[in-house]
């Protein structure tokens, strides 16, 4: 699941929850499963250390990105 | 030796003397501008240009040769008012003047105008222009590739802006020629190279400003049709805010500068982490909300469990009691609380009656608090009776 991926569900299950006519053990079910994404979107945030790099091309078509 | 010419015998051939009115005429009037419109042109097969230049007093033949013509926007309009820059020369087979163009510019926007505007039609009937073909932009892009000059200010704006909004993003740098004759192919070559590299979510491509010459690569057909092919989403970001190119309008999205793109590109980390932190405020909220209302009514089905059960205990102890009033009043054994006896014979049966005694019988005296065996002595009749009739 990409990071966009992983909100959109986040959303989804946050607007479940605030429905009255979800069984209350799909709630929370839904509830965990909603623990878990965050954990991921944070984790995906938490990576703060972003390369920079040049692309370069070799003459067999292989590509190296070097800093 | 006479001077070549001032006799018979040192009489010039035809092509010597053209040859060196040629030399004297080419360095004589070498790299001029002049004004003029322009008259019969024509286009030749090898790619040369054909023209004549006039005005109201004079008309001077033209010409541009191929490799010149290449670096001229697009070929000027018949009667179109022209500045060209070049050499008068001979052309010494023909004995005729010919004055060799290196640079035409039109008056205002003129050629580059005139080049635009085809290119931009020609990309708008073809569709590659519309609205529908615009792709939307990542939102969070992990990886962003950059097209364009390692030098150039593009690349340093870029880097900072999103190193700043972002340091998480992954940024690699497509070298590009962005200006000069190379400049096309090499823009096109990046993207192409960016392509089946496959490693981006989203490229910029661009420079930073310069004259309209320096941003002409990115008014090239064949760097718009690349543009057009990328399969990430393009962001083209090309000079300042009111240079225009061809390849803004084939991108999925046009930013005014390097660094608006870069910021386009990005989002802000910190912003990032505060929806995030919001996403999970509201899980909890929801959640707790709903405990809460389930607890609510879990409390009121027992208060009414507890309620009905109480009602119906209550009504089986007054029914209890009103029973056991009135047995009360009905036993006998409230009788024998007060000190009466009851006599009862052998076979159980109550001895109520005078008639019911056998001097010498045994009998039962049944007392409040247990049996008395006992024995008739006598019966009188005289005793008073207790009941009447």
């Amino acid at each position: 699941m990409t990071f966009e991926e992983t909100l959109a569900r986040l959303e989804e299950i946050a607007q479940a929850l605030d429905r009255d006519d979800l069984p209350l053990e799909q709630a929370l079910r839904l509830f965990e499963e909603g623990i878990v994404r965050l954990r991921e979107a944070s984790a995906v945030l938490a990576e703060a250390d972003g390369t920079v790099r040049t692309l370069v091309e070799t003459a067999e078509g292989v590509f190296e990105a070097r800093s | 030796m006479h001077a070549p010419g001032s006799s018979i015998e040192s009489a010039l051939g035809v092509g010597e003397l053209a040859g060196y009115a040629k030399e004297s005429l080419e360095a004589a009037f070498p790299g001029l501008w002049v004004k003029g419109e322009v008259s019969n042109f024509k286009r030749h097969s090898n790619g040369h240009w054909y023209f004549s230049l006039k005005d109201a007093a004079g008309q001077l033949p033209a010409v541009v040769w191929a490799r010149d013509a290449r670096r001229i926007p697009a070929p000027p309009d018949e009667g179109m008012s022209v500045f060209a820059r070049g050499t008068l020369s001979l052309w010494t087979g023909q004995g005729k003047l010919q004055f060799m163009v290196d640079a035409l510019e039109a008056e205002g926007a003129g050629l580059w105008q005139k080049a635009f505007d085809a290119l931009k039609a020609k990309l708008d009937t073809e569709g590659l222009t519309a609205e529908s073909r615009k792709r939307r932009l990542p939102k969070y892009p992990a990886h962003v590739a950059v097209i364009t000059s390692g030098d150039g200010a593009a690349w340093r704006d870029i880097e900072a802006v999103i190193r700043r909004r972002h340091p998480g993003v992954h940024l690699t740098l497509i070298p590009a020629v962005v200006q000069g004759e190379l400049a096309p192919a090499s823009l096109v070559q990046a993207l192409e190279r960016l392509g089946r590299w496959g490693g981006a979510d989203v490229v910029i491509i661009g420079r930073g400003g310069g004259s309209r010459e320096d941003l002409w690569a990115f008014n090239h057909e064949s760097v718009a049709r690349a543009v057009a092919a990328c399969p990430i989403p393009v962001i083209s970001a090309v000079g300042h805010e009111t240079d225009f190119t061809i390849t803004d309008y084939v991108a999925d999205l046009r930013a005014a500068t390097p660094s608006v793109a870069a910021e386009r590109a990005v989002p802000v980390l910190d912003e990032l982490r505060d929806g995030v932190r919001a996403l999970g405020g509201r899980l909890s909220d929801a959640l707790e909300d709903r405990v809460d209302r389930e607890g609510r009514r879990l409390r009121a089905h027992a208060d009414g469990l507890r309620l009905r059960a109480a009602r119906a205990v209550e009504r089986r102890r007054a029914r209890i009691e009103r029973v056991a009033g009135r047995l009360e009043a009905l036993s006998p054994l409230g009788v024998l609380a007060r000190g009466f006896a009851v006599a009862r014979g052998a076979d159980g049966r109550p001895l109520a009656r005078r008639a019911a005694f056998t001097v010498g019988e045994p009998f039962d005296l049944l007392l409040t608090d247990g049996r008395v065996t006992a024995r008739t002595e006598s019966i009188d009749a005289s005793a008073p009776h207790l009941r009447t009739g």
